[in-house]
């Protein structure tokens, strides 16, 4: 199974990257985006034997450990079967 | 006294940290591999500027799982001195020995210039041969160099005297101007500057050398 992990800002943290982005879509005309984060996406492989509620146990330690710094970033997941 | 300077691959200040320390300080000092972990016999570790483990993820978050850093983070709880520069700042936050968190620098872009510091606190180990409200010259280097930390932590920081230098002119967006703070006992500081690019004359300031010379009065004292 592979999981997709999303790093993303907290909300009320300045996301300076994101806000260049935003300029950059302005300027080759894209007016109306009114906000642009930018986060993290990572795949992460696990056994396929694991059961649903195994793997979500390890990916939050996963996220809450290492993946994701808590003080400024959220993360969230979902689990796909491996294609 | 006897200092333990860690070198994580990736590490590229910790040759200059060395070079403080033993020559122009005179200090017996080790450097110590980031898979040792043997603190017993060390006054206070430097944890070096560079890009440790290539700063995958984030600035710090995979040295923090180093063999050395869970002694680190042990002689830290005994009292033991530590000082986290750059790089080493970095690692102390994801440690979480020192509060808070780096955010890319507001410009988006790695600054390497010399800026000036203001001492806010002269009454930390690291910092009692500087005046409070003295104003220091030292290098920055640095992408992700501003400093992050809710309302609630950074009242806290400010009551407990815990901000120890603030940039007199912010260069990274830093919450509060904040460019070092120590935890609450003031025996782990942590500061994005490099005081060890400032320690002899040739090299443009000395503001630096203080910094190292008021740990080492503060181990001499406590000996």
């Amino acid at each position: 199974m592979i999981a997709r992990v999303y790093i993303t800002l907290k909300e009320g943290v300045l996301d300076p990257q994101g806000k260049t982005v935003q300029k950059s879509l302005h300027s080759i005309g894209f007016q109306d985006v009114s906000d642009v984060r930018v986060g993290k996406y990572i795949e992460v492989t696990l056994p396929d034997s694991l059961n649903k509620a195994e793997a979500d146990k390890k990916l939050k330690q996963m996220c809450e450990k290492l993946l994701a710094n808590t003080i400024i970033e959220n993360y969230s997941f979902n689990i796909v079967a491996k294609t | 006294m006897k200092w333990g300077v860690i070198v994580f691959p990736g590490s590229n200040c910790d040759h200059d940290c060395y070079h403080v320390l033993k020559h122009v300080l005179h200090q017996d000092t080790h450097f110590l591999w980031h898979k040792d972990t043997d603190l017993n016999s060390f006054d206070a570790v430097i944890l070096p500027g560079g890009f440790s483990y290539g700063d995958y993820l984030r600035t710090g978050a995979m040295a923090k799982f180093s063999p050395m850093m869970q002694s680190v983070v042990a002689f830290a709880k005994k009292g033991g001195l530590v000082l986290g520069i750059c790089n080493g700042f970095q690692i102390l936050l994801e440690s979480g020995l020192l509060p808070g968190a780096m955010l890319r620098n507001s410009s988006l872009k790695f600054i390497c210039e010399s800026v000036n510091l203001r001492v806010e606190n002269s009454k930390n180990p690291f910092t009692q041969y500087y005046q409070k409200s003295e104003e220091l010259s030292m290098p920055i280097a640095h992408r992700e160099g501003n400093y992050f930390i809710d309302q609630e932590g950074l009242k806290k920081l400010k009551d407990n005297n815990q901000i120890i230098f603030r940039y007199v002119k912010n260069p990274n967006g830093s919450e509060d101007n904040i460019a070092g703070i120590s935890n609450e006992k003031g025996n782990v500081l942590g500061l994005m500057p490099h005081p060890e690019r400032a320690s002899e004359s040739l090299l443009g300031s000395q503001d630096g050398r203080r910094l190292f010379e008021s740990a080492i009065h503060a181990l001499e004292s406590n000996r």
